[in-house]
């Protein structure tokens, strides 16, 4: 896995230098901030029954709708495009290794940089019933746990394409699935028959919404971790099959 | 880890690829000894990329065997690509990263010691003329910049084998020359495979050529057995005048196999060009200028013909297509 830290550090220089990356991380942070302060707006206005952490990450899915897709959509399609996967697969580096290290390199989440939001409200508001550090807490795990999935989606419609186009339409689709075909599946009326309950059952478990709730109240269950983990090893490994097996029809 | 020395550095035996049902590589062997630069010439198409990709251990072969420094690239492709320092076709490189940082990020990935990195790429950087550019971006060198980046590159770790695809595509004259001095400095160092659809640039360049169409070998050995081989004749011009009657005698007397193989129309002058050929190899000028003197012909000049390695390759490519097309003929005998 020496490669897998060469790649890896390679990937995130090339964030670090890149003037793309500050414009984005500025765009982004903005529009964070702007929802965070509508956020507070209301609380100043009337008494509210949730904290302001659990009503910042109800919009969890906004970044990952929108973020995902622009922070992935290049790692695979762009080195197809260009011919530069052929060099980096000529030299002793595996397809494992050139995947891992730009998953991880995506996994760098802007979101992180959230967190200066609520030390700022702690800084400034002095007002300790704001801020409430099981929901901050939760949300910033479950913000973690689901990213490692919604990255590795990311990561795979990448693989894909060699069209960046494409590969970010096919992420958002895949996470629109993932994030708000659960719900929708778990309320369809045909769900409701015998024959189908195993698979309703499954439907259930696959809840994202769900899980961000559980999260934000303090509750971590296993089963909700394990969902995470396995999807996201499937999409990786599937991410590098679907790189192995394009090279065998170039 | 070491393989020993007597091991040929590049070794194909019986190679096959197909695509889909479409045979990019048909029955391809051929042997690489060590140190030696070879240049593989054929048509767009005839199957010379495909080769090389399978040589590097990117692309699976269909069938055969390739093995490199004694590694068979089936089984070992680690071992193979620590060996072989590669340039694709058309040369990708990214864009976004200057020529020193996309340098040492190769340097690491080809596992070149930390250690000796920084004093490798201001080798390569000093034997490709690139200090200048050492930190310019990629994507802002001019395509002589580029290609020589590529070269860098496939140098860095010191491989024993260099497998370059078209290196000296859209190059002008002077860079061209740049690149033949630099693969030909590695000569007895590393085994040079180079690819190229500029034959002067094979000719000087290479110990030996590999002609190949439609997946096939159809001609290899030195660019001057070639000629011999896929030519099998010398020919000469002579440009003369007086009474040309005897010539063909006289032109026997000296090599039988000697014939007229054409003769112009004289100018203004008296002096017409006649053709000669012959199946001898050997260098006759001499003998035919003096006979045509004692013959009281006035000579106005006389050259051997060079064949180049233009005409070997059409020659060879033209043998091939009809041997398909005779394949094709007669289906149950090939």
């Amino acid at each position: 896995m020496r490669h897998f830290l060469t790649i890896l550090a390679h990937e995130v220089r090339m964030l670090l230098v890149s003037p793309s990356t500050y414009i984005a991380a500025v765009g982004f942070l903005s529009v964070m901030g702007f929802i965070f302060t509508g956020i507070l707006e209301a609380y100043s206005k009337a008494p509210q029954e949730l904290s302001p952490a659990s009503v910042f990450f109800e919009i969890y899915y906004f970044p990952a709708i929108f973020m995902v897709p622009l922070l992935t959509m290049k790692c695979l399609a762009d080195e197809r495009r260009l011919g530069t996967i052929e060099t980096l697969l000529t030299t002793p580096v595996t397809t494992a290794e050139v995947v891992l290290g730009k998953y991880a390199a995506a996994y760098l989440l802007f979101w992180g940089s959230t967190a200066g939001f609520f030390y700022i409200l702690k800084r400034f508001a002095g007002d300790a019933h704001l801020i409430d550090p099981g929901p901050i807490l939760g949300g910033y795990l479950f913000v973690s746990v689901s990213g490692l999935l919604f990255i590795a989606i990311g990561v795979f419609a990448s693989s894909l394409s060699r069209n960046q186009a494409v590969a970010g339409m096919l992420c958002v689709t895949m996470l629109v699935g993932l994030i708000f075909g659960g719900q929708y599946l778990a309320n369809a009326a045909w769900m409701e028959r015998e024959a189908l309950s195993p698979l309703k059952a499954a439907v259930d478990y696959a809840q994202v919404q769900q899980h961000y709730q559980d999260f934000t109240r303090g509750v971590v269950d296993m089963r909700e971790l394990l969902f995470y983990v396995s999807g996201t090893v499937l999409a990786l490994i599937f991410s590098i099959l679907s790189v192995e097996t394009k090279l065998l029809h170039s | 880890m070491t393989a020993t020395p007597i091991q040929p550095a590049i070794e194909v035996s019986h190679l096959v690829k197909s695509y889909a049902g479409v045979v990019a590589v048909n029955d391809i062997s051929f042997t690489v000894p060590r140190g030696e630069i070879i240049g593989f010439l054929g048509p767009n198409g005839a199957g010379k990329s495909t080769t090389m990709r399978i040589l590097t251990g990117y692309l699976p072969a269909t069938s055969g065997q390739v093995s490199i420094c004694g590694f068979p690239v089936a089984t070992e492709p680690d071992a193979v690509k620590r060996r072989v320092g590669y340039m694709p076709e058309n040369n990708p490189l990214p864009d976004d990263m200057r020529v020193s940082e996309y340098l040492y990020f190769r340097g690491r990935l080809k596992e070149v010691p930390r250690r000796n990195l920084g004093s490798r790429i201001d080798e390569v950087l000093e034997l490709c003329d690139l200090k200048r550019v050492r930190h310019k971006i990629i994507g802002k060198l001019s395509k002589g910049f580029r290609q020589r980046v590529g070269i860098a590159e496939s140098v860095l770790a010191e491989p024993p084998v260099i497998i370059m695809d078209e290196p000296t595509i859209g190059l002008d004259p002077h860079q061209i020359l740049i690149v033949r001095d630099l693969i030909a400095s590695l000569r007895g160092r590393m085994t040079v495979l180079i690819s190229s659809h500029i034959l002067p640039e094979i000719e000087m360049t290479c110990d030996r050529v590999l002609i190949i169409n439609q997946g096939r070998i159809v001609a290899q050995g030195t660019p001057s057995d070639l000629r011999r081989e896929v030519l099998g004749q010398s020919a000469y011009e002579i440009e003369a005048a007086g009474d040309l009657g005897s010539l063909p005698f006289l032109l026997g007397s000296i090599d039988p196999g000697l014939s007229v193989a054409s003769e112009g129309t004289p100018d203004a002058l008296g002096f017409r060009t006649i053709k000669l050929k012959t199946l001898n190899p050997e260098d006759t000028g001499e003998a035919i200028l003096r006979a045509c003197l004692s013959e009281g012909l006035r000579v106005r000049a006389l050259s051997r013909a060079h064949p180049t390695l233009e005409d070997v390759f059409l020659a060879a490519t033209r043998r091939s297509w009809d041997a398909v097309a005779e394949d094709r003929v007669t289906p149950g005998q090939s």
